[in-house]
């Protein structure tokens, strides 16, 4: 297996809003029929880039998403791949033209979500989409992505694109942790094994898979081995890597800036109840809001970070040992 | 000069027309048959609307569209969206009554299978454009296709068919804004005003008026015709055509469940109620040209 970069490379690096918006903006000379589409946050959302670059292919909807999405379907039904930007929780507002007008009808048209779940930070719970990725998820034909770092949002925008379909994809508002190198081969569909182990998987996507990595370092010095798998996909997950993950070592954490209901935990234990079942931890915001904070104040309090997710690891150990006996 | 003459001056243009008016009259009434057979087959649907617009989808697919029965779908059609989804009982009608669509097809309203889903959907159907059943979002699609069309250089109408009960959505009301902010000539909207939706008349449920002046308002060019009138209907198209900078809606007056009397006017008939054999004979009687072809609509191999 070609692992990526197994060290943690521990300087911050965009926000993967920006990243998002300056991979689009330079390699949309490749993809001349693509546009943006825009309620009044560009700046937010990263797409201030390429509506610089290309002027002419930048859609000004005003603060009306409901119109934005359902208009990217009609607007896709002329050829053109729109790329609807606005913030996460405004995605949800019109969750239901994304599943008429978009996926029931099958347009290739791209949703692109800033500010997604805690790392939102200290506009407080109403603008911290932690439901997402669960009512996204669930809605046919919908793939869903959420890129850990710059590098995996770089390849990653440059896939949807080359991609056919519709696709809901999470950036991100902090400044993002580095976790891969230019080596890095992001695929829709696919995971990647980014740190080997053989005692228990943490499973993670976007901001909480740099989370993970601390957690596997935080483990390592109590002699357990953890593998780390970067999850950027979450429909249509990657249930071999998974059911390989079950298999080798015998339990798995999950960890995501989301509710724990309906997310990554949800579609990971879907997956391996299906296929090698084994004990499975839940780290994710436990079907609460949130609040006011700075990111990482916020990871803290309601234990997303690193220390947390290697408790959860120790439980699932546990639950491990207990089944084996 | 008397009146007689005045009004032989008026209409001394339309000449040419009165024979095509005449083909949509003819055509507007083998879709209120063709719908509400399929309606009665289906057990369920939804007549009062289907009825309501029949001479506007008889304009639109006999004229206005320029649509040719058996030819593919080229990207510069005029496209027509029926935002009001639950007609799609006329939708169907309209298809099958110039060709488009086979009859049988529409007969199989809301059947396992059909392509005449009980909504339009345009994986079964490339003419509905896109899918609709949900209101407002119709309406903002067709928005999308008119900004995606002009963006491409590619020179078509866009037509939407929103029911008057739709104008409550505030998805509408965005999709308003942003059609007059981009200037869209190229887009119609048409509202089915026949005054009632699902449970009450609209002025009971949540009033539209001052529905002209909302769209002016708005940044439209309002046109207000009497719906059922077929050359009211082709005018209006002429002058939306003619109109630019900007989007065009034509308020459309009509009568809910027009052409059968028991239905006329009556919320009742929005949807929901199952069509008794005896009340589906007496409507096919009312609107057919022969006996026949009511037993052929209601007995005949589908």
């Amino acid at each position: 297996m070609a692992a990526a970069s197994p060290q943690l490379i521990a300087s911050n690096g965009d926000s993967l809003r920006e990243a998002f918006g300056k991979a689009l903006t330079e390699i949309a000379p490749s993809f001349p029929n693509v546009v943006v589409l825009d309620a009044d946050i560009a700046g937010g959302t990263g797409v201030h880039h390429f509506r610089k670059a290309f002027p002419e292919r930048f859609f000004q909807f005003g603060i009306a998403e409901q119109n934005m999405m359902a208009a990217a379907g009609g607007m896709a039904a002329t050829g053109l791949v729109p790329i609807v930007t606005t913030f996460a929780v405004f995605c949800l507002r019109a969750v239901e033209q994304a599943r008429l007008s978009i996926a029931y009808t099958q347009r290739n048209v791209k949703i692109v979500a800033s500010h997604p779940g805690l790392d939102v930070g200290p506009d407080g719970g109403s603008a911290q989409a932690l439901e997402d990725i669960a009512a996204f998820r669930a809605i046919p034909g919908m793939t869903v992505i959420s890129p850990a770092d710059a590098e995996d949002m770089r390849q990653a925008t440059r896939a949807i694109l080359e991609f056919g379909g519709p696709v809901y994809m999470r950036t991100g508002r902090s400044a993002s942790t580095r976790v891969f190198g230019p080596e890095h081969k992001f695929e829709i569909g696919k995971g990647q094994v980014i740190r080997q182990g053989c005692d228990v998987s943490l499973v993670a996507c976007g901001v909480e898979v740099s989370r993970a990595l601390d957690a596997a370092d935080i483990l390592a010095r109590e002699g357990i081995s953890a593998r780390v798998i970067n999850m950027a996909t979450i429909k249509p997950i990657d249930s071999a890597l998974l059911m390989a993950a079950s298999r080798e070592t015998g339990c798995i954490v999950t960890a995501e800036d989301h509710n724990i209901f309906g997310g990554l935990g949800g579609a990971v234990a879907e997956a391996i109840v299906q296929t090698a079942p084994c004990p499975i931890e839940f780290v994710g915001v436990r079907d609460v809001f949130g609040q006011s904070g700075e990111p990482q104040e916020l990871a803290e309090h309601y234990e997303l970070t690193g220390p947390f997710i290697a408790a959860a690891a120790r439980r699932a150990l546990a639950r491990k040992k207990v089944n084996t006996k | 000069m008397n009146a007689t003459t005045h009004l032989s001056q008026l209409t001394a243009h339309l000449a040419p027309q009165s024979a095509l008016i005449e083909t949509l009259s003819v055509r507007a009434r083998d879709i209120r048959r063709i719908a509400l057979a399929a309606i009665y087959h289906a057990g369920s649907g939804h007549p009062g609307g289907s009825l309501s617009c029949a001479e506007l989808l008889a304009a639109l697919y006999g004229a206005e569209l320029g649509l040719e029965a058996g030819q593919p779908l080229k990207a510069d059609r005029n496209r027509f969206v029926l935002s009001k989804g639950h007609a799609a009982p006329a939708l169907y009608a309209a298809w099958a009554a110039f060709g488009l669509m086979e009859p049988g097809v529409a007969l199989t309203l809301r059947k396992l299978g059909s392509k005449a889903q009980g909504h339009p959907h345009v994986l079964d159907c490339s003419l509905a454009e896109t899918s609709t059943g949900s209101l407002g979002q119709g309406f903002s699609a067709a928005i999308g296709m008119a900004m995606g069309l002009r963006h491409r250089k590619l020179d078509a109408r866009v037509y939407a068919m929103l029911g008057d009960g739709e104008l409550q959505e505030g998805e509408v009301w965005e999709g308003a804004m942003c059609a007059a902010h981009h200037r869209l000539s190229n887009l119609c909207a048409i509202v089915d005003y026949n005054k009632l939706q699902s449970d009450d008349r609209n002025a009971a449920i949540m009033g539209l008026e001052p529905l002209p002046q909302k769209w002016r308002a708005f940044g439209w060019h309002a046109i207000e015709i009497q719906g059922h009138d077929i050359a009211a209907i082709l005018a209006s198209f002429a002058e939306a055509r003619a109109t630019a900078p900007g989007p065009t809606v034509i308020i459309a007056h009509t009568t809910k469940g027009k052409g059968v009397a028991y239905m006329e006017d009556q919320p009742l008939w929005h949807g929901s109620v199952k069509l008794s054999r005896e009340q589906i004979e007496t409507a096919l009687t009312a609107l057919a040209t022969n006996d026949q072809t009511v037993k052929e609509l209601l007995d005949g191999s589908r």
